[in-house]
């Protein structure tokens, strides 16, 4: 990846070759792991400031948060299946920044690809459920694929922006939606809310045995190993993190990098699709302005906490989705608003990102010889 | 003119007055994000500091009755997030996209935590000048009613084509923004520039942000922006830098975003929601339309990240 290159290039050269190395590999190694959990670890101190200037006990808050993220079987639960979308929409972000591209398009990806996913399972109402499961889930993929390849298209052969280019692009998904629910696509029968039909009760995706948790999770988890041996053992991730990291490089040995990008970010985006066909099919039933979740928002700030891994999204997509899931019982017995989580979700990025100034400049994360 | 005469001529009316009430904000932030550019820094977080202008606006302008109050502690806090963006943004190896991106949900996470309680009240509206004294048909009266910010934006644009062309920090600005080596060469401070560059351009954006809540829709609610900020950045390049430019592109965006509402006040209401997409469709179009691959874009300054 692009930072690990820019590490390498930054330390000064070891004393001694035949030790360092080694030595260097595992400081990196722990580096990667005690740096974001220090940035997390401010922000959770900055977090508790912000409240207790609000005149509530950071103390309670954090009992609270543990309590709601993991307290009971019933936390571990909610926590696990808001992770579950998260591990998707992480993916969004995380495999097109191999490529070195900022794509923040996960929530219009997510949004499409739970439409797709609706008008394929409103069509197939007459067909068994597992043709009619797999036809959701492809068009999910398919319709979020796009929408984010798209954004890459644009990026390799106009020089558009993927940045602004992908958080347009949800804005966009978001009109389309509700142009759709409140028009052709509306169940005559949903008066006050306008939504589409249902896709049927039998066609829904059901929980994993002996849980409440969809088996989105499973499917999730799945995908963020499947993404990590494409990126760390096949050639096209090989492909994607040479050009990610020096892009006149992998020109000069001729990777095709607009092939490349195409791939990626449409495998970026079919991962949001299939969160949001999830959505539809585990969870809502049927399309409405309710699947504008902001999943594919917190995806964005999953996979920079991950810094890009995929493995690593899975414990923090987990840890997001705990967060989330204490929301609840911070406003019930605390008076907190809602949007408390997000603020500190936004802290957590903040210092996340503030982080990527120390790497390397702490002495003892770098072995003896690669820092005096 | 007589009120019958009017007709179907009401349409193109109330774009033209939409035109000028909802392009303020867009004005605001991308004049803001146009001086931050211009020292070679981008900040994609003004759609947060926007919706925090928004809110702290109104709840200022709510407490003390004062509307330009309101304005002005809009335009502090819009410092306060540009100060913020601008110093994580100097530490090494820190990229100004990704700090922006966070920001922007910062922000927007912020204001809706602390607007909860000002949701419900009423605080006192911007006052507007009403240029169509000279007329009795109301769609014209309700045109012309051009609102006094609006007017600051107008002549800021100009302003701020005349300071980066001729006075001392227009020129240190831009010196910063194409190259930070000739800068650093010349003995000024590259760092300090671009933080100050920033907080210029959070400050005009919160007031960017006062206008919505103060005026137009005129009330403090959670989704009171959907993406104009960003709208406004993009707008920047699409502008190519030029002040004067971004006024033209506000007025155009602005009136796409009318374009629903107008024809919906006609009796138009099929295509609602995607007539409320069109300034977003419109940008990715320009943006399709002017950008390229092969060069970098005319008038981007040369350190902008963006065009690298």
């Amino acid at each position: 990846m692009a930072e690990e290159i820019a590490t390498a290039v930054s330390a000064p050269q070891p004393a001694s070759f035949a030790t360092a190395p080694s030595r260097w590999r595992l400081g990196a190694g722990a580096e990667a792991v005690l740096v974001p959990a220090g940035a997390f670890a401010v922000a959770l101190l900055l977090f508790g400031i912000f409240v207790a200037l609000a005149g509530v006990n950071p103390l309670a808050v954090y009992g609270y948060m543990v309590q709601g993220a993991a307290g009971s079987w019933f936390s571990v639960q909610n926590t696990l299946t808001r992770a579950a979308p998260l591990l998707l929409t992480g993916l969004c972000t995380a495999l097109p920044a191999q490529l070195g591209l900022m794509i923040i398009g996960g929530e219009g990806a997510f949004v499409i690809g739970g439409l797709a996913a609706a008008l394929a399972g409103v069509a197939l109402r007459d067909a068994t459920p597992l043709v009619a499961q797999l036809a959701m889930a492809a068009a999910g993929i398919a319709a979020g694929g796009l929408w984010i390849a798209s954004a890459g298209a644009l990026r390799y052969w106009r020089g558009v922006n993927e940045t602004i280019s992908s958080l347009l692009l949800n804005y966009i998904a978001i009109a389309i939606l509700n142009q759709l629910v409140e028009g052709a696509f509306r169940d005559p029968a949903s008066l006050n809310k306008p939504s589409s039909p249902s896709i049927g009760d039998v066609h829904m995706i059901g929980s994993i045995p002996g849980t409440e948790v969809h088996w989105g999770l499973v499917i999730g988890v799945v995908f963020c190993g499947l993404a990590y041996l494409l990126i760390r053992h096949t050639t096209i991730g090989f492909g994607a993190r040479i050009a990610g990291g020096n892009i006149r490089a992998a020109r000069m040995v001729g990777l095709s990098i607009g092939k490349l990008v195409v791939l990626i970010c449409f495998l970026g985006g079919a991962a949001a699709g299939l969160a949001g066909m999830i959505e539809i099919a585990a969870v809502q039933e049927r399309a409405s302005a309710d699947i504008v979740t902001g999943y594919g928002y917190s995806g964005i700030l999953v996979a920079f906490l991950a810094r890009h891994n995929p493995l690593a999204i899975i414990p923090v997509a987990i840890l997001l989705g705990g967060i989330s899931a204490s929301g609840g019982l911070l406003q019930r017995h605390l008076g907190l608003p809602d949007a408390a989580t997000v603020v500190l979700q936004g802290m957590i990025f903040v210092c996340i990102l503030a982080s990527d100034a120390i790497y390397g400049r702490i002495p003892w994360l770098q072995g003896a010889g690669a820092r005096a | 003119m007589t009120i019958e005469a009017i007709g179907w001529w009401s349409v193109p009316l109330a774009v033209l007055g939409g035109a000028v009430r909802v392009s303020t904000p867009f004005l605001f932030v991308s004049l803001g994000e146009c001086i931050t550019e211009k020292a070679g820094r981008i900040n994609l977080g003004l759609e947060g500091t926007l919706v925090m202008g928004a809110m702290s606006g109104y709840a200022v302008s709510y407490f003390s009755n004062s509307p330009w109050l309101g304005v002005l502690a809009a335009g502090g806090v819009g410092i306060l997030m540009g100060l913020l963006h601008g110093s994580i943004c100097s530490l090494q190896r820190v990229n100004d996209i990704a700090v922006g991106i966070a920001l922007m949900l910062f922000g927007v996470g912020l204001a809706d935590y602390l607007g909860k309680p000002f949701i419900q009240p009423a605080a006192p509206q911007l006052p507007s000048i009403n240029f169509a004294w000279w007329s009795h048909s109301p769609q014209l009266q309700e045109a012309l009613k051009i609102n006094e910010l609006f007017l600051v934006g107008v002549a800021l644009a100009p302003f701020l084509v005349w300071a980066f062309r001729t006075t001392r920090w227009g020129l240190i600005l831009r010196i910063v923004g194409e190259s930070a080596d000739a800068a650093r060469a010349l003995g000024y401070p590259v760092t300090a520039v671009r933080v100050l560059a920033t907080c210029a351009g959070g400050f005009l954006a919160g007031i960017g942000g006062s206008f919505l809540s103060l005026y137009y829709p005129g009330a403090w609610s959670e989704r009171i922006s959907s993406g104009q900020g960003i709208t406004a950045v993009a707008l920047v390049i699409f502008a190519r830098w030029n002040p004067k430019l971004c006024f033209y592109a506000s007025l155009l965006f602005g009136g796409a975003g009318a374009l629903g509402p107008s024809l919906q006040s006609v009796g138009i209401h099929g295509g609602y929601y995607l007539f409320n997409a069109a300034p977003y469709i419109l940008t990715l179009a320009i943006m399709i339309a002017t950008c390229s691959p092969k060069r970098t874009l005319i008038g981007a300054p040369a350190e902008l990240s963006i065009t690298k």
